[in-house]
């Protein structure tokens, strides 16, 4: 692995590797001493052309328990508007000596640029590029997941995994749809018309309308997707009528929480808007893992950082990582 | 008589007498049996067995194996001057086009400033006079400023030395129906025509490249076919209803192939255009996010090169333009929404459609010089120039090609000044030997001729 750049580049293999090592940074995280040796003397870079504050301090947590230096390079606007262009800011990053580059953007593809045009050497890892991909997104969903339906032990086969809302503009629904299909999961997508991608029909997953329909099926999970409240004014293109509308069709209610199997957990990316998509009922109730997702997350971009910057996929076998491992032990 | 290998520097010679002779020894005219071809005085002045020179200066070129067509014109092409002389000026646009083997190019009209002014268009025929490697014709805009609001002086344009024809927002779609309407009818006063970019605005707001099964799972936002084929459905039908002639560009779907299909079979006056990079890439390489791949209209699938490849072959589909869209290096060097729309064309295309069409047996050589000669010409009333058959008394507007040859494509070397091919490091069929621009050399063996003329 030496970027990371969409959840659709690891094999079931790698996933499972990637969710293993989580685990065991997962257990470091419970000790009195949180702060583990690993990439002292490495440097990571958060460069985040677009705000996301929660997204931003996983990953420098992360980073810094793994004794990493890390540096923010928050840059305002982009090339599309104004401002430094990605490729100067790469040159700016290569020159200040980056081992890796988390780099959050709102085009598609910034990441595949930053790794593949030659402009900087740094591993990179996606933190969420436009409306393609967050692959540690999907993985902290998946490492969730594992824990609470798999004993958090191997892969999630077998296991039926429900995603509700703004398919069309969700890189955590695409990047999900290709991790937890790898793992075994199979997964239904539901939401209005308007907000599937034409093409979906390509994806390895299910497609419905109809969120009852859906929940019928007893999914052992529903992961609620945030949409945006500009969604349905005529400019930001009109994607359904009303917010009343749309809670009532797609929106998690005490009523569709009742109907899910009693083992079934409730998930959301965050930020939630609630009483859109999810109600406080379904966000605050003993099934919800929410909050639990973003622990998850810390533990999940420890291990991805270790994973690239600490050697290949068998990097904990190799006795350069003896002293990870004994500290992991 | 000289040999070929003296010409590069007789052509370079200031002090002796220009060149005006050239006899083609067994070239191919559209691919037909070998004969002699004797260019002089700026024309084709004998066809023919076993031609001789008429005098020691004229240069012999052995043609045996080459095809000679009339030479190439593109109704679709950004020179980029005035204004983005980063990316391109009419001298290297031009040096392209000869390279390319055309011999007229039409100069789109989005420039800065735009080409809606008989100053502008003016402006643009005197350069391209001055670079003198082809027959520059420009566009002039439907709209002041292609803002698609108000018409621009078509008239006073097309009574300018250019003499305009060809009218189009090309990179704007003319979306509003009145302003459409009223271009179509305005310019029959001149026998113009309306070229129009089909593109419906609203339903490709944010647009990024086709829409389909790979712009689903990559996340770049869709630009539907259907946002083509409503304009062009609605194009056909408003030419057929005030009579005029309408002219499509850059056809990329099957949706527009059948529409336009269907109009000229009702009897409507539309002639249409598709692009080399249309008849070969699809929307499969925008997977790596490499802008060089970003173009407008945008590469469809494979159904719809399929399409294309039968329309272009039917008949339905007249003419090829390059499109070329030349960019300064940092248009394209960033995130694919960031780049700008666009790719080069001038000095592949020819190879382009050898390998689609002709080396796939769906054109022959001579349906190639109607496609990318004969029809273009008419459709931008120049066919009293160029696009001429090749017989004696004709202007010598000609290019000869090897279609035997491969080459492999590098930007870097290519005359025109930016370097965003969607063809690099790709290799293709034949190669442009010589081009002659009224008798006169423009390229010989392959290169540029310096210095040849005034």
């Amino acid at each position: 692995m030496r970027h990371l750049l969409s959840a659709k580049d690891l094999s079931h293999d790698e996933a499972v590797l990637v969710l293993d090592t989580a685990a065991q940074m997962a257990a470091t995280q419970s000790r009195e001493i949180k702060k583990l040796p690993t990439l002292r003397g490495r440097t990571v870079i958060n460069l985040f052309f677009e705000d996301s504050t929660r997204t931003r301090i996983s990953f420098e947590t992360a980073a810094k328990r793994l004794s990493a230096d890390v540096i923010n390079f928050t840059a305002k606007g982009s090339s599309v508007s104004k401002g430094e262009s990605l490729k100067d800011t790469a040159l700016t990053l290569r020159a200040m000596g980056a081992d890796a580059v988390v780099v959050r953007h709102q085009a598609s593809g910034a990441p595949h640029r930053l790794a593949h045009a030659g402009w900087i050497d740094s591993a990179v890892v996606n933190a969420g590029d436009g409306t393609h991909q967050h692959p540690t997104q999907a993985l902290l969903d998946a490492f969730t997941l594992r824990r609470h339906l798999r004993d958090g032990r191997g892969d999630l086969a077998g296991l039926h995994v429900t995603i509700v809302g703004d398919v069309l503009h969700s890189r955590v629904a695409r990047s999900n749809v290709d991790l937890l299909t790898t793992l075994g999961a199979r997964v239904t997508l539901v939401a209005p018309p308007t907000l599937l991608p034409v093409g979906v029909e390509a994806w390895p997953c299910g497609v419905s309308f109809h969120m009852d329909d859906a929940l019928a099926q007893g999914p052992d999970a529903v992961m609620m997707l945030r949409v945006q409240r500009e969604r349905m004014s005529s400019q930001g293109g009109g994607f359904f009528p009303s917010g009343v509308e749309y809670s009532r069709l797609y929106g998690l209610d005490a009523r569709r929480l009742a109907a899910l199997p009693d083992h079934a957990i409730v998930m959301h990316p965050g930020p939630m808007n609630r009483g859109l998509e999810i109600s406080a009922d379904a966000a605050d109730c003993d099934r919800s893992v929410i909050v639990e997702q973003v622990s998850n997350g810390v533990a999940v971009r420890m291990a991805v950082l270790y994973l690239l910057l600490a050697g290949s996929p068998d990097a904990l076998a190799t006795s350069q990582a003896d002293d990870e491992a004994r500290a992991l032990a | 008589m000289r040999s070929p290998h003296d010409i590069a520097r007789s052509a370079h010679d200031p002090a002796g007498a220009p060149i005006t002779a050239y006899l083609l020894t067994n070239a191919s005219p559209l691919g037909g049996a070998p004969t002699d071809v004797l260019l002089a005085d700026g024309r084709i002045a004998a066809v023919g067995p076993a031609l001789r020179a008429p005098d020691d200066d004229a240069v012999v070129l052995d043609a045996a194996g080459l095809v000679l067509l009339p030479g190439l014109v593109d109704l679709h092409t950004h020179l980029r001057e005035p204004g983005r002389e980063d990316a391109e000026t009419v001298e290297t646009g031009t040096r392209a086009a000869a390279l390319g083997g055309y011999t007229a190019v039409h100069a789109m009209a989005n420039t800065t400033p735009v080409a809606d002014t008989a100053g502008v268009v003016e402006q643009v025929w005197r350069l391209g006079r001055d670079a003198g490697w082809v027959d520059v014709y420009p566009v002039g805009a439907v709209t002041v400023g292609l803002g698609g609001e108000r018409l621009a002086e078509l008239g006073a344009m097309a009574a300018s030395a250019a003499r305009v024809r060809v009218f189009s927002d090309d990179g704007h779609c003319v979306d509003d129906p009145v302003v459409m309407r009223r271009a179509l009818e305005y310019v029959k006063a001149f026998d113009g025509v309306v070229a129009q970019h089909a593109q419906e605005p609203r339903l490709t707001e944010g647009a990024q490249m086709h829409e389909g099964v790979v712009s689903a799972e990559i996340g770049l936002a869709g630009w539907p076919a259907v946002a083509e084929e409503a304009i062009v459905a609605r194009d056909v039908l408003l030419a057929g209803h005030v009579g005029s002639r309408l002219h499509v560009l850059h056809v990329s779907t099957a949706g527009s192939v059948e529409i336009v299909r269907w109009a000229k079979a009702r009897g409507i006056d539309v002639t249409a255009e598709v692009t080399p990079h249309h008849l070969l890439l699809t929307d499969e390489l925008a997977r790596g996010y490499d802008p060089v791949f970003k173009v407008n209209p945008p590469l469809r699938t494979a159904a719809d090169v399929e399409a294309l490849r039968a329309g272009l072959a039917d008949g339905t589909i007249d003419t090829v333009g390059t499109d070329h869209a030349p960019h300064a290096r940092e248009d394209k060097d960033c995130e694919w929404a960031a780049a700008l729309s666009g790719m080069t064309g001038l000095e592949t295309a020819l190879s382009v459609v050898q390998a689609t069409m002709v080396d796939t047996g769906r054109l022959t050589w001579a349906d190639v010089a109607r496609v990318m000669s004969t029809a273009p010409a008419q459709v931008g009333r120049v066919a009293d120039r160029q696009g001429r058959p090749i017989a004696v008394g004709e202007p010598a507007n000609l290019v000869l090609v090897d279609p035997s040859a491969r080459r492999v494509v590098d930007p870097q070397r290519q005359a025109t000044q930016s370097v965003n091919s969607p063809y690099r490091g790709m290799e293709l069929p034949g190669a442009v030997v010589a081009t002659f621009l009224r008798g006169r050399a423009t390229v010989l063996e392959g290169r540029l001729v310096e210095g040849g003329h005034a």
